[in-house]
């Protein structure tokens, strides 16, 4: 794969897959682009201005995005159906139950902006409850890239595989670059770890894998030695990984959504399974709702910007190693 | 007795007899006897290239009927109705055998997939889509309506089995709107027809078409069955061997050839 990944750091997440699918587009007859009026928003117009008869705006109507793709998809179409990530696995949730879940049509529902990437559009368009709103339903695979490489990669399995697959998109434009070489192996389900530690594990999602990387480094500089591991794939979870990890003296789970059905959840879930595990600490978006802001200042009322993921898992690992 | 029947009666007796053994947990007796005759013009109308979607899932006893009695569907697999783990179920399910194409039940939501089905035929093929008349009060069916008119799919049918009653009563009393007028306002064809007459809903649906088509298929919940008809409590009911043997007599005599 080319090194684009200067240019899909600039695109951030959302242009970043209108580029890699047009690319993709053009090698593969059967993917198609559906959108709920969302087509600039979701980096689509290359694609729709170069594949017309394969662009679809269904106009302001989410629920009907799905099931118009499935019929599609049960056609030989693969069809990647894009709106805010509040819009499509909130208000399409049943449909994607019905349509991805229950009957396996090979549709890829693209969840725009998640985490808090919409600033002052407010809590409306804020994606935080998402993946606790998917991670019940059968047969749906959670992707959450961490950069535009990772966008890319997950866009051309999504083309490949035949089965349905939510991709999470997530930060902003001038998405932070994780991952520098474009050939880095990349398999769904299996998580990464870009640092090794000996103290604890952080598991990262989407937009925070960055700043995991970031508190790892000063939490070093603090004589503890935190590893990091790329969750790209919510579901299905590197449960392996996860209990290799179970030596750790502590874990931690990042996420830009709520502390409640996500990555940390999920996390949970296969720690309590085991007789003896670390404790968990989970980071991200609190059990309310609070005022609107920019990036920055909701990520840190949400204790999510790197002074307070360093600070939080300083004062727990603290704490359990007194 | 059975044998003298018309295949209108004829379905009408699996019904009942599926309802009978179905037992304590009953079935939905009145809503399939509703669409007897739709599932039996659409399925004696489909070619192998068209697609049949039954969004009124609640139906499908009816639907499954008109399949077995049309041959598509064996006595064992109709028998299996309802049976645990089976592949037939109260609401239909799309199965590995691939006589159910859609599996349906959560109202609303038909209509979206038809939309996707006939844009990818782009005309190679048919697309009938079996909605309820209560169906139509999820806003989700109108989204779909607007999209098949922006793509002209003139290979898209819709039929409303419009019996008048949805779960809780009169549908004009419970919401109260033409719908008839709201496709019209959409771009669709509105078209009328005996919901009970085999042969005019095949000629309303074999005509040849501009413009995504509506029928809308005037029915009896409970059709065939006096103490059944347009009475809601035989939306979801049990069946015993008294009320069994009353509706046999008269579907045996209003349905004898």
């Amino acid at each position: 794969m080319a090194n684009n990944a200067r240019m899909y750091s600039l695109l951030g997440q959302r242009g970043t897959f209108g580029v890699k699918l047009d690319e993709v587009a053009n090698d593969n007859d059967s993917i198609l682009a559906i959108t709920s009026d969302l087509t600039r928003t979701s980096g689509l117009e290359r694609f729709f201005a170069n594949h017309p008869d394969r662009s679809y705006n269904v106009g302001i109507a989410e629920q009907n995005s799905i099931g118009f793709a499935a019929g599609l998809a049960d056609n030989g179409y693969v069809p990647f159906v894009t709106t805010f990530t509040n819009f499509s696995a909130l208000r399409s949730n049943e449909f994607i139950r019905h349509y991805l879940a229950y009957m396996k049509c090979n549709v890829k529902v693209v969840g725009l902006g998640s985490g808090f990437a919409m600033e002052l559009f407010g809590n409306t368009h804020y994606g935080v409850e998402d993946i606790g709103a998917m991670r019940s339903f059968p047969n749906i695979e959670i992707l959450s890239p961490c950069d535009g490489l990772e966008v890319a990669k997950c866009v051309e399995y999504c083309a490949e595989t035949k089965s349905p697959v939510y991709l999470r998109l997530s930060g902003r434009a001038n998405n932070p670059i994780v991952n520098k070489d474009p050939d880095y192996d990349f398999k769904p389900g299996k998580g990464i770890t870009l640092a090794d530690g000996s103290d604890i594990v952080i598991y990262a999602t989407g937009s925070m894998v960055a700043n995991a990387l970031k508190a790892s480094k000063q939490l070093g500089e603090r004589g503890i030695s935190a590893g990091v591991v790329n969750m790209h794939t919510i579901k299905p979870l590197d449960a392996d990984l996860i209990r290799k990890n179970c030596g750790a003296k502590m874990v931690v789970s990042v996420e830009e959504h709520s502390v409640i059905g996500g990555l940390g959840s999920a996390i949970s879930e296969v720690l309590s399974s085991q007789r003896t595990h670390p404790p968990l600490l989970k980071l991200g978006v609190q059990d309310r709702y609070i005022k609107a802001g920019r990036y920055e200042y909701m990520l840190a009322q949400n204790g999510l910007d790197v002074p307070s993921i360093v600070e939080s898992i300083a004062a727990s690992f603290d704490k359990i190693t007194q | 007795m059975s044998g003298n029947l018309s295949i209108e009666g004829r379905a009408r007796m699996d019904i009942l007899n599926a309802a009978l053994s179905a037992g304590p947990t009953g079935a939905h007796i009145a809503p399939s006897l509703s669409l007897v005759e739709i599932s039996l013009a659409v399925l004696g109308s489909r070619n192998d290239c068209d697609s049949v979607i039954l969004s009124k899932g609640h139906g499908a006893l009816g639907y499954y009927a008109a399949m077995h009695q049309l041959g598509v569907m064996s006595d064992d697999e109709f028998q299996s109705f309802e049976k645990d783990g089976g592949l037939f179920p109260g609401q239909p399910c799309r199965n590995d055998n691939d006589k159910i194409e859609y599996s349906g039940g959560s109202l609303g939501m038909g209509l979206s997939y038809g939309v996707g089905v006939a844009t990818a035929k782009k005309r190679k093929g048919r697309v009938f889509v079996i909605l309820g008349d209560g169906e139509l009060n999820e806003g989700s069916n109108w989204e779909s309506a607007q999209l098949a008119s922006r793509l002209a799919l003139s290979n898209l049918v819709a039929i409303v089995d419009s019996n008048g009653l949805q779960s809780d009563g009169v549908c004009m009393e419970i919401i109260g709107v033409d719908y008839r007028k709201v496709w019209s306002a959409f771009g669709w064809d509105v078209v009328e027809c005996d919901g009970h007459s085999v042969d005019e809903l095949k000629r309303a649906i074999g005509e040849v078409r501009e413009r995504p088509t509506v029928i809308f298929a005037d029915t009896v919940k409970g059709k065939g069955v006096s103490f059944m008809e347009q009475n809601n409590e035989w939306h979801h009911h049990v069946l015993n061997e008294e009320t069994f043997n009353k509706a046999a007599e008269e579907v045996n005599a209003h349905y004898g050839e």
